[in-house]
């Protein structure tokens, strides 16, 4: 892995004892298995399995883009649903004993009762015990569109009509925060994924041109690269965000951001490409494969592109923070995503004001969920990159 | 050594260049000119522009002329020192400009320099005592540190200021300095300022660095040198200091070039949270006003600051290494 040595040592893999190596090889052949004879996917995954946080942060993504890409079902409300009842109000409790303190299989929560302060007129929200609201599991409840293609009414958990339930509290226009959260998931999460395959896309093109084709072509897109690393990307992002018209759909203006964060999002991963293509090119079978009459494509995408997939897959796991940062940054700023359209970043953009972390801090739950979903990208990208070269000898990175 | 700086610093003439055409590129992109959002707010003044001032407007910013020709007006004004006329701000750019690039270069210093003192001993802690609590507990803070958007640490810590000490952080100078000139009192006030933005700028890159350092230590701590070393009766922290430190503290210098970007990116945006004078809030007000002019020389500004930087840094490795001059 000498060729990508900077960029792979740059988030600081976690580093192994040279010993690790062969308790890799002893734990397969614990398996019943010969080690000579473990499949590469299978010799991946041995490793991946060993990195515990990435398996943990793995599977926490699973769960996270699940819920998101199911959000009407998993919310109780839309996200302009107004309860005037809930202003600024505070996350709800769940609870199963009641004020008397009898126990309730089904739980429950207990509507709002609502003062405000004489003297600096904030509303202050207590649980009112005389009003329960039992929580309904797989109930009808607000009518919604799924995937904007199926009418249908049922939420992962309600509360009976009249009632209402809102488990991170609610926004200065009373509308549910866990709702708009997982929305809002939905939203920043498929930016980054987006995003991520058109980097990929680019990466792979110019990076495979550099690397193939060599000189001229291999000089520009180097410089490029150079050029474009060493650009501050956060105001180009914004100079470009700004150019996007005013009236685009929001539509347009999601697809518009996603290809201003993969403009300057390729560099790298064309880096890592071309430095492949370089080192593969001279190899037996690339010429092999050549020999017998097989065309530049068939030789880059049959023979070469399958040997470092995994490798990209890690490059391009380990960018996806990027692409949710920079669209949340930009959305905070004002001049990314705009409401009525959800996202991480458009939540957050309420919470700019210092005061809303003193009276409302469940605002910037949003953060929270930014904050976890790039820590487990990270930890994710760390174990796949070290799984990525099965055979590379541990703590020779 | 000479010559490696001289090829160096000519290789930044293309980079400029295309720089420069970049930028240029992406301030022509929005709908609309100069011109026509001058006749906009003549207009919305009940004022009806000739057919003759139009096109006396369009000569004086070049615009009844090709693209190319434009764009070399535009760089060569920039060159001169002629960074045009911020008709938002009603000043010549060159005017607001000084000042604020002044605070950002000072701001982005400190965060490195603030990423450099926290990530060598927290980074050497954590490899020399690997696994031990004061290991997890760095390895974690780093791990939320690098995931944590500059705008949210920015609004936490804004936060936790007035909560715990009851001031008010935001800006750079205390009111009584605000407008004051330059006095050793009003530098002290801004170092008293001065530490958060860096502190919070500096978070993400610190933690960067310190994770490296952990890696490439505990890679060069497991080397036979280092057990001779100790074999020999070596102290303790004379064996770390002496050559494993020295040769995993080389990304201090090489990474410069992969941090200077992120810190001039962060702290436009912890700028902007915290109301610092600096370039990130004048760029963002001259992006929603379309005033491209003033948007196309603070980029440029920005770049320039980012390419030198990262050029010094090469230069220093060059001369802290010198197997690097003879590649």
């Amino acid at each position: 892995m000498s060729d990508v040595a900077p960029t792979s040592h740059a988030r600081g893999s976690p580093s192994r004892s040279p010993a690790e190596g062969s308790v890799l090889v002893a734990g397969a052949a614990q398996a019943g298995e010969d080690a000579t004879a473990i499949s590469p996917r299978r010799l991946m995954w041995l490793r991946f399995r060993r990195h515990r946080l990435a398996l943990v942060s793995g599977a926490f993504l699973i769960v996270l883009y699940t819920l998101a890409a199911f959000c009407e079902f998993i919310s109780p409300y839309g996200t302009v649903t107004r309860n005037d009842d809930a202003i600024n109000a505070p996350p709800m409790r769940v609870h199963f004993f009641d004020a008397e303190g009898e126990f309730h299989l089904r739980p429950f929560v207990y509507a709002y009762q609502m003062e405000v302060d004489p003297e600096t007129w904030i509303r202050i929200y207590t649980e009112d015990t005389s009003r329960r609201f039992p929580i309904r599991f797989f109930a009808r409840g607000e009518p919604y569109k799924m995937w904007n293609l199926f009418e249908m009414d049922r939420h992962l958990f309600t509360v009976d009509e009249g009632g209402y339930i809102h488990l991170f509290g609610t926004d200065p226009l009373g509308r549910d925060m866990f709702s708009r959260v997982f929305y809002g998931g939905r939203v920043s999460l498929s930016i980054g994924i987006v995003g991520v395959v058109l980097t990929i896309v680019l990466g792979i093109l110019l990076g495979g041109l550099a690397g193939y084709l060599g000189g001229l072509v291999d000089r520009a897109v180097n410089k490029m690269i150079e050029v474009l690393q060493c650009l501050p990307s956060l105001p180009l992002w914004m100079a470009l965000s700004a150019t996007l018209p005013v009236h685009w759909s929001p539509l347009l203006v999601y697809f518009g951001i996603t290809i201003i964060l993969s403009l300057f999002g390729w560099t790298s991963l064309a880096r890592q490409v071309r430095g492949r293509f370089l080192a593969l090119r001279e190899e037996d079978f690339v010429m092999a494969a050549r020999l017998m009459g097989a065309d530049t494509p068939r030789v880059i995408t049959k023979h070469m592109l399958p040997s470092f997939s995994s490798h990209i897959i890690a490059t391009a796991t380990l960018a996806v923070p990027g692409m949710i940062l920079g669209e949340t940054a930009l959305s905070f700023l004002g001049i990314g995503l705009r409401p009525p359209v959800v996202s991480w970043g458009v939540l957050m953009f309420q919470a700019q004001n210092p005061l809303v972390i003193e009276l409302t801090p469940w605002q910037m739950l949003p953060g929270l969920f930014v904050v976890l979903t790039v820590m487990a990208f990270n930890l994710l990208g760390d174990g796949l990159r070290d799984a990525a070269d099965p055979y590379s000898t541990a703590g020779t990175q | 050594m000479r010559s490696y700086v001289v090829s160096r610093l000519l290789g930044l003439i293309p980079t400029l260049a295309i720089i420069s055409v970049i930028i240029f590129a992406v301030i022509q992109l929005p709908e609309g000119d100069v011109v026509s959002s001058t006749l906009d707010r003549l207009a919305a003044q009940g004022i009806a522009p000739t057919e003759e001032y139009v096109q006396n407007l369009r000569a004086q910013y070049n615009l009844d002329k090709p693209m190319a020709l434009q764009y070399l007006y535009w760089a060569g004004n920039f060159l001169t020192g002629d960074m045009g006329y911020s008709y938002v701000f009603e000043r010549p750019v060159n005017d607001l400009v000084w000042e604020r690039l002044g605070y950002t270069l000072s701001i982005t210093v400190s965060a490195l320099l603030f990423t450099w003192i926290v990530a060598l001993p927290i980074g050497i802690y954590s490899a020399v005592r690997q696994y031990s609590i004061g290991d997890y507990v760095m390895t974690t803070i780093a791990l939320v540190g690098l995931a944590t958007p500059p705008f949210l640490l920015a609004l936490i810590f804004m936060h936790l200021g007035f909560e715990w000490f009851g001031v008010s952080t935001g800006g750079l100078f205390s009111p009584e300095y605000e407008d004051a000139a330059w006095s050793w009192g009003r530098v002290v006030d801004m170092l008293a300022h001065l530490w958060l933005p860096m502190v919070i700028v500096g978070l993400g890159s610190a933690a960067f660095t310190m994770r490296i350092l952990r890696a490439n230590l505990l890679d060069e701590l497991n080397k036979p040198y280092v057990v001779t070393a100790r074999a020999k009766g070596v102290g303790p922290v004379k064996l770390v200091l002496k050559y494993p430190v020295r040769i995993a503290i080389n990304p201090f210098i090489s990474n410069i070039g992969l941090m200077l970007p992120a810190l001039v990116s962060g702290e436009a945006l912890v700028s902007l949270v915290m109301g610092l004078p600096t370039i990130g809030p004048l760029l963002l007000q001259s992006l929603l006003n379309q005033d491209m002019f003033l948007a196309g020389s603070l980029l440029m500004w920005l770049a320039i600051l980012t390419v030198v930087g990262i050029l010094l840094s090469d230069l220093l490795l060059a001369w802290v290494d010198p197997r690097i001059r003879f590649e």
